[in-house]
């Protein structure tokens, strides 16, 4: 009958069965001592609490309205809506929430229905637990910014025009990919194309200086402009206005692969560079290249004299040479990641009917063996006005630089043998 | 015979009424009704009485007895002990004690046989009762609650005790008490026993909200159906006869 429990003797205890009070079924006591049925039948706790409310939700922009003014963004059946949904109940406090589910309803029927489990106290202490549907009807209302929209879609606050004055949009692309990757312009209402460049235009003035800042980061800006403010609206009384901003953003024009002459004064400042130096890599700062000694320099976009920077030649101008004969100067050099070899070379351009062979010194003394190809600037035959560079002419300024390998011959040999293979094959 | 009716509003008659085999205590109220109840159904057999103790009404839980003695608590005034002596018939033995939990009704549960007592009673009040009800006490607890006089209920045929007692707990007290007991409610689904329910051999009156199911088990456990008044007075009287001639 009794069992050993450390040094107490216990006495096991059987709980006995007594009769319901009101249907008379043997059930095991409880505080009410009614079974579940009578109890639940006789008291309803869900009483007094709401089982209809009416939410606030924007068609456009797929939020509800948690008063007052603030919008949550919400999506179907998501634990978010759960938690808005049920902190919309009111009279909560009476009982204890013990469980929440929602129940299926169609999504276009703006009816939103929640399975509730609460429990409270009734009578003498017992606890009793029940469930109930909540049904939430979905009221369409537009929130305040939809509505600016829709009243005028050409709202704006702030823009941010962004310019780069070259031919090409190789530095607009990138950075359009940069934008899309970081996500940048999430909050722009509107992109316009314009000549020579974007609008990016906000309804915020922190939203475009934030976007403004990111651009700064990844590419190289002229950061000399201010911005304009242009005032819409005055309030005399209380003196606040509402104004328009313009921050316009200049791109610096030097790209890859570009051929930049140093005016005397920069190249001083960079520790006398060569006046000829190639543009390596361009992200919020510029790394420059000179191709005679394989110094490199990396250019802060942060100065104000970098801004007068200009490519001498840009890679539309590069031109076809074939290498004739190439001698390594200094063993490779492996410094800040980039092989670089420096190398003499003699070549010739390819399109040149009277062969005139150039020697010049390159860094891709590494890549080129004679009977290659490479792209290169022709010095000798380009018309530049520049007054200072006519002061260098003839006084050891190279009339050739390479600047890359062209591997096109090699893949149109392996194109014309793999012809030739099926030609033979057929017979 | 059970019936069910209310003093003031209140379901409690077990707190403001003591019946046994021998009398009925009932207290004052503002109507007539509880009293005319009591009146109808048991003055043809024994005494029923309207007092007081210590000036309160709550006189079921106050005072404790069977057919052979009423014990009450200090807190009696000299006048009620005299109209309680004078009213009751003289073969049962009216005491004052001086104990100090004096809610006596409350601490003890009594048939003409059996009484269980609250744990922490005096051993003097042990013995007085005893003598004076002609008992044997034992000491108990029922469902872990020491006021044995609140939530059991009993006769000299049947007894109602606490719900949640336990299996066992159960067949103790019914060994001990020598009656068949049964676990259950009265006042739908009112723990306390006692004070929703007055019971002797051949009556018992429980308080209205008391449902049917709950009357159908206290009918049944205190065997009240074929239970005739005149057959148990009688007998009682018989006794009596035999003692004196």
């Amino acid at each position: 009958m009794g069992e050993e429990a450390g040094f107490m003797f216990m006495v096991n205890r059987t709980i006995g069965s007594v009769l319901c009070c009101r249907c008379g079924i043997r059930m095991a006591p409880n505080a009410a001592n009614m079974c579940v049925k009578c109890l639940s039948s006789e008291v309803d706790i869900t009483q007094g609490l709401q089982k209809r409310v009416s939410i606030n939700h924007c068609p456009m922009c797929d939020l509800y309205l948690k008063v007052p003014g603030i919008w949550v963004k919400a999506p179907l059946e998501s634990r978010e809506l759960l938690q808005f949904c049920v902190k919309r109940l009111k009279n909560m406090n009476k009982v204890r929430l013990v469980g929440a589910e929602f129940i299926w309803t169609e999504p276009h029927s703006k009816r939103i229905k929640l399975r509730l489990t609460v429990q409270k106290e009734v009578l003498n202490g017992a606890v009793l637990e029940q469930s109930y549907v909540v049904e939430f009807v979905q009221e369409e209302h537009m929130c305040r910014s939809c509505s600016r929209i829709q009243a005028n879609p050409d709202q704006w606050v702030a823009t941010v025009q962004l310019r780069q004055r070259v031919p090409h949009k190789r530095t607009l692309f990138c950075l359009e990919q940069l934008i899309l990757r970081h996500g940048a312009a999430n909050s722009v209402i509107e992109i316009r194309q314009k000549d020579g460049g974007m609008d990016f235009l906000f309804a915020n003035r922190s939203h475009a200086l934030k976007f403004m800042e990111f651009v700064g980061k990844v590419a190289p800006i002229k950061r000399d402009h201010k911005e304009n403010v242009e005032r819409v609206s005055h309030d005399t009384k209380n003196n606040s206005s509402t104004n328009k901003y313009v921050f316009p953003v200049e791109i610096s024009p030097i790209c890859r692969e570009d051929l930049i002459y140093l005016p005397p004064s920069v190249a001083l400042r960079l520790g006398n560079l060569g006046p000829l130096v190639i543009c390596t890599k361009v992200t919020n700062n510029i790394a420059l290249l000179d191709p005679r000694t394989l110094r490199k320099c990396v250019l802060n976009t942060n100065q104000s004299w970098s801004s007068l920077l200009e490519p001498l030649l840009s890679s539309r101008r590069l031109v076809k040479y074939v290498i004739l004969d190439v001698e390594k100067v200094r063993s490779e050099d492996h410094s800040s990641g980039s092989r670089y070899a420096l190398a003499g070379a003699r070549v010739v351009r390819v399109s040149d009917s009277e062969k005139t062979t150039f020697s010049t010194r390159t860094h891709l003394g590494h890549l080129l063996n004679p009977g290659d190809h490479a792209l290169g600037y022709d010095l000798y035959g380009a018309n530049i006005n520049n007054i200072e560079l006519d002061k260098y002419k003839g006084r050891g300024l190279q009339e050739v630089i390479l600047i890359k390998k062209c591997y096109e011959e090699k893949r149109q040999t392996k194109r014309e043998k793999a012809e030739k293979d099926e030609m033979n094959s057929e017979y | 015979m059970v019936s069910g009716l209310q003093f003031e509003n209140s379901c409690e008659v077990g707190v403001f009424s003591k019946l046994s085999n021998a009398y009925c205590l009932v207290a004052i109220g503002g109507s007539e009704n509880f009293y005319s109840t009591f009146e109808s159904e048991l003055a043809d057999h024994i005494p029923v009485v309207k007092t007081s103790i210590g000036g309160t009404r709550i006189i079921g839980r106050l005072c404790a007895g069977n057919k052979k003695g009423l014990l009450l608590p200090h807190t009696t005034t000299d006048q009620e002990l005299q109209h309680l002596r004078n009213s009751l018939p003289d073969e049962v033995v009216v005491q004052r004690i001086e104990e100090r939990l004096s809610a006596l009704g409350n601490c003890i549960a009594c048939n003409d046989y059996v009484a269980l007592t609250h744990t922490d009673l005096d051993r003097e009040t042990e013995e007085m009762i005893a003598d004076v009800l002609g008992v044997e006490v034992f000491r108990q607890t029922i469902a872990g609650n020491i006021l044995v006089g609140s939530y059991c209920s009993f006769s000299n045929k049947g007894g109602l005790v606490h719900p949640h007692t336990s299996v066992e707990d159960l067949d103790e007290l019914s060994t001990l008490l020598q009656v068949p007991l049964v676990a259950g409610t009265v006042n739908r689904g009112s723990e306390v026993i006692a004070a929703g329910i007055t019971v002797n051999d051949w009556t018992a009156f429980c308080g209205s909200d008391t449902t049917a199911t709950e009357l159908s088990v206290i009918e049944n456990v205190f065997k009240l159906r074929e239970a005739q008044p005149s057959a148990i007075v009688d007998e009682m009287r018989k006794s009596l006869i035999d003692t004196v001639v």
